[in-house]
């Protein structure tokens, strides 16, 4: 059997609810047994705009967290951001609306065999998965540790509840608006060496994930990352979405960051070259 | 109409032929949109579908253009991949073995920067069991320099088939993907087929750009990119209903924008013996089996028994009883 989307099924499943959180929604989708089958870091495609909508790509979305035992059976959440058409149609969906979804899609967060601190650095909306992340490392023995950036307040995706399996949650905003004024990649030399910190996980804008990339460079921590690339399928079969990674032989080739990714090695990408020629 | 009575689902001969090639079904994946395959057995048994044409290969590792690499258009998008893949040696090793395994039924596309690379690849692939078809890509867009597709020039065109063919031997169909950029497909597609193609792929992308309005760049990192999807329906319709007229002999793969059984009706009736889907994989993974089982269903409703039958029906000048 194939070994590429070992666990994609495509169904059509049923909104539950689509609440305003600031500025993002949170969607949840009764996806059901499909539920089991989701890890953190993995993600959903979903078709966007309805039978007769120019839009013929599916959008892809990080899964934030699963539940296998609620009410409505296994639920899937989304933290969504009504930027562009499709997103807005999204976000435009009501409880009952039916989505065409194929889930879960590509790799997810390496858990570590041993309890060890970890420090999770989230960016806009791309802090999303590292909530349900955080109580997968926390479950496991973890100390979890947390920080949060973005340009503004309004874009901080921090929910209450989310708190709950982190021992610290700080939030960085570059304008000041909320927690300290500052990039969130600023405190991270600092907390590796206070927390003793073992793997950053990270998700958010490419620059940050850079950033992070030449910290954890000059020091033995892990870092892995989800990147984004501009990605038509989701399923790996058109080659849009690559991104420059290098192997154990020092070997450069643009992989897929739908089924290779999007969690990477951040120590492999080839940050530098992404967007270029190789 | 076709030979009429109350046919019912197994009634119907969905077979099809390309060359000396005879196939269960008439819906293939469109090169360069299915890889080879691997990624879409997740989603349906690769054997029930005609069969895989995989992404067009080259003789070497190729790592292909900068990203973006894509961008959305109404119905429709841009590619910019620049057939980024692994080499033919490393695809014969690795993909040719597992489709074989998966019972698919493969036609390899090939890719060249030179009449020699093409035969040089048509040489590797003489050998190779499994294979149904190969397929000549003479039209990739996605190209530094335009001068090198082969399938704007008519005369360069021919060389590649005419190499591709002598290396072969009699053994495999030929067919050759051919670009809608040009003044006069017909003439190509004449060239071609006089060279030796068995058959003719119809069409590959139509050349295009976006410009990003808030970076005033282009959008892609080539810059320019091919255009697919279902924007480009009419377009590919049109060239596979003029080729037929003049070449009806020559079985057709058509494609561009096929998205549902009433498209891929649409392409059979302007002249296509199968149909590629493309870009439509992209947005539904199992495309090509509701394709496929709403095509059969559109030939039964309208009284074919064959799928045969209905090719170039549109061409048919006689009145529909």
């Amino acid at each position: 059997m194939s070994q590429i989307n070992r666990s994609a099924k495509q169904l059509i499943a049923p909104v539950v609810s689509n609440k305003k959180v600031g500025q993002y929604h949170q969607i949840i989708v009764n996806v059901g047994e499909l539920a089991e089958s989701c890890k953190p870091g993995n993600f959903v495609a979903i078709s966007v705009g309805g039978d007769s909508s120019r839009m013929i790509l599916r959008r892809a979305f990080a899964i934030s967290r699963v539940s296998s035992s609620t009410t409505f059976g296994g639920t899937m959440e989304l933290i969504v951001a009504p930027g562009g058409q499709g997103s807005k149609w999204l976000c435009a969906q009501g409880e009952g609306a039916m989505l065409d979804i194929v889930a879960p899609l590509g790799t997810a967060f390496g858990i570590p065999t041993e309890p060890v601190p970890v420090l999770l650095v989230g960016g806009g909306y791309g802090s999303a998965p590292l909530f349900g992340l955080a109580e997968t490392l926390n479950s496991r023995g973890c100390r979890v540790d947390m920080i949060l950036g973005a340009s503004t307040a309004s874009k901080i995706y921090a929910p209450m509840e989310g708190k709950r399996a982190v021992n610290s949650m700080r939030i960085f905003t570059e304008d000041g608006s909320m927690g300290q004024q500052g990039r969130v990649t600023d405190p991270i030399p600092e907390l590796i060496k206070d927390l003793d910190i073992a793997v950053i996980y990270s998700c958010g804008p490419m620059a940050m994930l850079s950033a992070i990339t030449r910290i954890t460079d000059q020091c033995d921590v892990v870092h892995q990352c989800a990147v984004e690339e501009s990605m038509a399928c989701g399923i790996g079969v058109c080659m849009t979405c690559v991104i420059p990674v290098k192997n154990d032989t020092g070997e450069i080739s643009m992989l897929r960051s739908c089924i290779d990714g999007p969690v990477m090695d951040g120590s492999k990408v080839q940050w530098d070259l992404v967007g270029q020629q190789l | 109409m076709g030979s009429g009575g109350t046919a019912t689902m197994s009634a119907i001969d969905f077979s099809t032929t390309i060359g000396n090639t005879w196939f269960p079904a008439p819906t293939f994946t469109a090169s360069g949109c299915a890889s080879s395959g691997r990624e879409l057995a997740q989603f349906f048994p690769l054997r029930e579908m005609g069969g895989v044409v995989t992404k067009s290969v080259m003789s070497k590792v190729r790592h292909g253009r900068p990203t973006p690499r894509m961008a959305e258009t109404p119905s429709g998008m841009l590619n910019s991949i620049g057939l980024q893949g692994p080499g033919i040696d490393a695809f014969i090793a690795k993909e040719i073995p597992y489709l074989v395994e998966q019972k698919a039924r493969v036609i390899v596309s090939i890719a060249g920067e030179t009449v020699e690379e093409y035969s040089t690849l048509a040489r590797k692939l003489r050998t190779v069991s499994g294979i149904s078809a190969i397929e000549v890509n003479i039209s990739c867009p996605n190209v530094e320099n335009r001068g090198l597709v082969f399938a704007c020039d008519p005369e360069a065109s021919r060389r590649v088939i005419d190499g591709v063919r002598r290396t072969i031997g009699g053994e495999l169909p030929i067919i050759a993907k051919l670009s809608p950029d040009v003044t006069d497909l017909v003439s190509i597609a004449r060239g071609v087929v006089d060279a030796g193609a068995d058959g003719l792929a119809l069409i590959n992308t139509v050349l295009g750009m976006v410009i990003n309005i808030d970076t005033m760049r282009p959008q892609l990192g080539g810059k320019t990119g091919g255009l697919s999807g279902p924007a480009i329906r009419p377009i590919a319709v049109r060239a596979v209903y003029q080729v037929h007229a003049a070449l009806p002999k020559v079985p057709i793969l058509g494609m561009g924008g096929v998205s549902s059984g009433r498209d891929a009706l649409e392409m059979i009736l302007a002249g296509a013996s199968g149909v590629s889907i493309g870009t439509a994989n992209f947005g539904n993974p199992t495309a090509i089996m509701s394709i496929q089982s709403e095509l059969k269903q559109l030939l039964i409703d309208r009284g074919f028994t064959s799928l045969k039958q209905a090719v170039g029906f549109a061409h048919r000048t006689d009145e529909v009883e």
